[in-house]
């Protein structure tokens, strides 16, 4: 589903080589989970593969179900089913959630030449997806993200990945900020989307999310790439001894 | 004092090409207009008031020929109002309806003036005169001088449909004045909606009395002719427990110049002033305010918010006078700008003068561009970048939107603004 070559990316502004040769390979069906210290490079990671700008790839590619993603505009490769649950939900004062998630539905099936939701179709939807998310219907009139707390900013991104049913989606640190009953709340609604045409990145600093989201692969990103990839036990592994020895075996770390 | 010579040769040339009414009972307030403007003179670049403006549009003899938008949409289509339609500044009976409507007495100015008494008369050119200090505008004392028509609206109980003043443009080189009186008897209400481009050049004044508990609601969607050179004034004095609400929409023009002036000396009165703007290119827009406030437990807001790209220039001179008597005061303020790209400008000069020390007074005003975060995040949600755009620009004007309280009514001021949005994206 989602294949990334030797992805080299520099900061676009200034001279800062962020990642230096990513590859990864992930095939329908599949959750990978992505650890690592901070600034290794995992949200950058995750934005390059979304478009956002500031950011200038120097080498490597990737691509989605074949479909070269480098090249498209963000709006395409929404369409073409990435999707990507930031860490820092953004706030827009003035625009209302609900405007907000009916506008995207419909633009992706737009794009897709499907027929728009009728409002009443659309409003069912939301609520349904809201209610198994304890969302309140509050929460959905205000202005995206805007007073939302960390973990009901959080919450709101996986309303809209249910609503828009992507097939790639990147969760990037979903369970930071988010109490135990809410993660678990966070896991069911990804796990409910779990099937064999979707596929998840989800990055993560903990253990605990992944014993409610079993992943497949399991990698390290140290220094712009990925330095180990393995099972489930790797991220036990780093739950209990942290990054040192993974770190000294590729020579990084003790600086 | 007398005025500089290029003043008063400004002044002579502009009164040579007009042909002053004697008027019946506006007699007495146009002379004395006249004699307030020969004291003024015409405005002119160097004046303080117009620092950010030049006035020569506005105050030349003749206007600048603007193309007429022969087929500007109609808007608010879907409300049942009373029409009166003015086709470069000339009142159109055929076009119009009936002037009758339960709770309101309307008349024409043409036609009233050939009386020597008449309501009006404890209205027209009183706020206009009493408007002129601190700050002096000549173009509102020219307008009591010599404007022929307009209307003379008596609201004496709730109307039941708003009342609609419909401008229309038919020649490229139309030169209008046009001078309104509303007076909201106690407790009467009404929507007056002002709608369209009344020429290539206008110059309106419209003077509010609202009395005691009284309600007003004006909403002015401003026509969208390019070229079109404009000057309003909204003088309002406020009663005890009035309201007074008025947003205009202004977009394109090559000159706009909107002066509010109003007074709120009844206490616990409300007056809100909102504006949206949205400017492409060759467009300068001035929204210049003068809120006073008189009496006690008076609550004021000014909104004012200009969407600016390719050149486009936006101007708010907002001011709060906060007078000794006014304690407990409430007044807001915000200007904003939204910059679309580099060459675009706003000027802004945000005042609050306050003599009461139980006051609660905020202003604020900004200048900024698009936030590339929240595009991002919506074109990552599959939202194409100009719909995004389109969003986010809508999203920056809902403040002042949000001060329309009909939601019908501000449905079509979105409409009208997201078709603009869609024809000028690049
Ligand atoms: N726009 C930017 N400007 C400057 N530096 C940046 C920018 N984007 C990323 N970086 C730098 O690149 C490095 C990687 O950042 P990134 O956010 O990808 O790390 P991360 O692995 O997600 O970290 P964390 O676990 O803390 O979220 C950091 O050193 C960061 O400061
Ligand atoms: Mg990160």
């Amino acid at each position: 589903m989602l294949e990334i070559k030797n992805l080299h990316v520099k900061l676009e502004e200034e001279d800062k080589a962020i990642l230096k040769g990513v590859d990864l390979v992930v095939k329908a069906g599949e959750v990978h989970a992505i650890m690592g210290p901070n600034g290794s490079g995992k949200s950058t990671l995750s934005y390059v593969l979304a478009g956002r700008e500031g950011y200038e790839v120097t080498e490597g590619e990737a691509s989605l179900d074949g479909a070269a993603l480098l090249e498209m505009e963000p709006e395409e490769r929404a369409a073409a089913g990435l999707f990507l649950a930031f860490q820092y939900p953004v706030e827009i004062p003035g625009v209302g959630n609900m405007t907000f998630l009916r506008t995207a539905v419909n633009a992706q099936r737009k794009a897709r030449g499907e027929e728009e939701l009728s409002a009443g179709d659309f409003l069912k939807l939301v609520r349904e997806k809201a209610k198994q998310l304890k969302i309140d219907a509050e929460m959905l009139k205000r202005p995206v993200n805007v007073g939302f707390s960390g973990g009901e900013k959080k919450r709101n991104e996986i309303l809209q990945m249910a609503m828009l049913e992507p097939k790639m989606c990147i969760l990037d640190e979903t369970d930071s900020g988010l109490d135990v009953d809410a993660m678990k709340l966070v896991a069911d609604g990804v796990n409910a989307l779990r099937d064999a045409g979707r596929a998840f990145l989800v990055i993560t600093h903990y253990q605990r999310l992944l014993d409610h989201i079993k992943p497949d692969v399991v990698h390290i990103m140290a220094e712009g790439r990925i330095i180990r990839s393995g099972g489930p036990e790797l991220a036990l592994e780093v739950e209990n001894n942290g990054y040192a020895d993974l770190l000294a075996a590729e020579g990084m770390g003790a600086k | 004092m007398a005025l500089p010579k290029a003043k008063e040769d400004a002044l002579a040339a502009r009164l040579a090409v007009l042909d002053l009414p004697r008027g019946g009972f506006t007699k007495a307030a146009r002379v004395a207009a006249m004699a307030r403007l020969q004291a003024m003179g015409m405005p002119g670049r160097r004046d303080e008031y117009w620092r950010y403006t030049n006035p020569a549009l506005l105050s030349d003899p003749h206007p600048q020929p603007a193309t007429a938008l022969r087929v500007e949409r109609p808007i608010f289509t879907g409300l049942d109002k009373l029409r009166v339609i003015f086709t470069d500044g000339v009142f159109d009976a055929e076009a119009s309806d009936d002037l009758t409507l339960a709770g309101i007495e309307i008349s024409l100015l043409s036609q009233a003036d050939a009386q020597d008494i008449h309501w009006a008369g404890a209205v027209y050119g009183t706020l206009e005169e009493a408007g002129q200090t601190p700050v002096a505008r000549p173009l509102a004392a020219l307008n009591t001088a010599a404007a022929r028509e307009g209307l003379l609206i008596r609201v004496t109980g709730k109307a039941p449909k708003p009342l609609h003043i419909s401008y229309r443009a038919s020649s490229d080189t139309s030169d209008v004045m046009l001078h309104h009186c509303v007076k909201v008897e106690p407790g009467a209400e009404l929507v007056l909606l002002e709608t369209g481009s009344a020429g290539a050049r206008a110059n309106v004044v419209m003077e509010v009395d609202v009395g005691q508990s009284g309600r007003l609601h004006h909403i002015r969607p401003q026509g969208r002719a390019h070229g079109r050179q404009m000057a309003t004034h909204l003088f309002a004095r406020i009663a005890s427990e009035a309201l007074f609400k008025s947003f205009t929409l202004t977009m394109n023009g090559v000159m706009t110049r909107n002066e509010a002036v109003i007074e709120l000396n009844g206490a616990e009165s409300v007056a809100h002033i909102a504006g949206a703007a949205v400017g492409d290119g060759d467009f300068h827009h001035d929204d210049t305010v003068f809120v006073t406030h008189a009496a006690p437990g008076c609550e004021s807001r000014q909104v004012f918010k200009k969407v600016l790209k390719n050149g486009a220039t936006g101007v708010f001179q907002g001011k709060i006078l906060v007078k000794q008597a006014a304690q407990q005061t409430d007044g807001y303020q915000i200007s904003q700008s939204l910059l679309l790209d580099g060459d675009s400008q706003f000027l802004a000069k945000p005042e609050l003068e306050i003599y009461a020390d139980d006051v609660k007074c905020s202003h604020g005003s900004t200048s900024g561009a698009i936030d590339e975060t929240a595009l991002f995040y919506l074109q990552s949600r599959g939202v194409p970048k100009r719909a995004a755009q389109s969003l986010l620009v809508l999203a920056f004007l809902a403040e002042a939107i949000g001060e329309i309280e009909d939601e019908r009514i501000a449905e079509d001021i979105r409409a009208r603004l997201e078709d603009w949005l869609h024809r000028h994206e690049s």
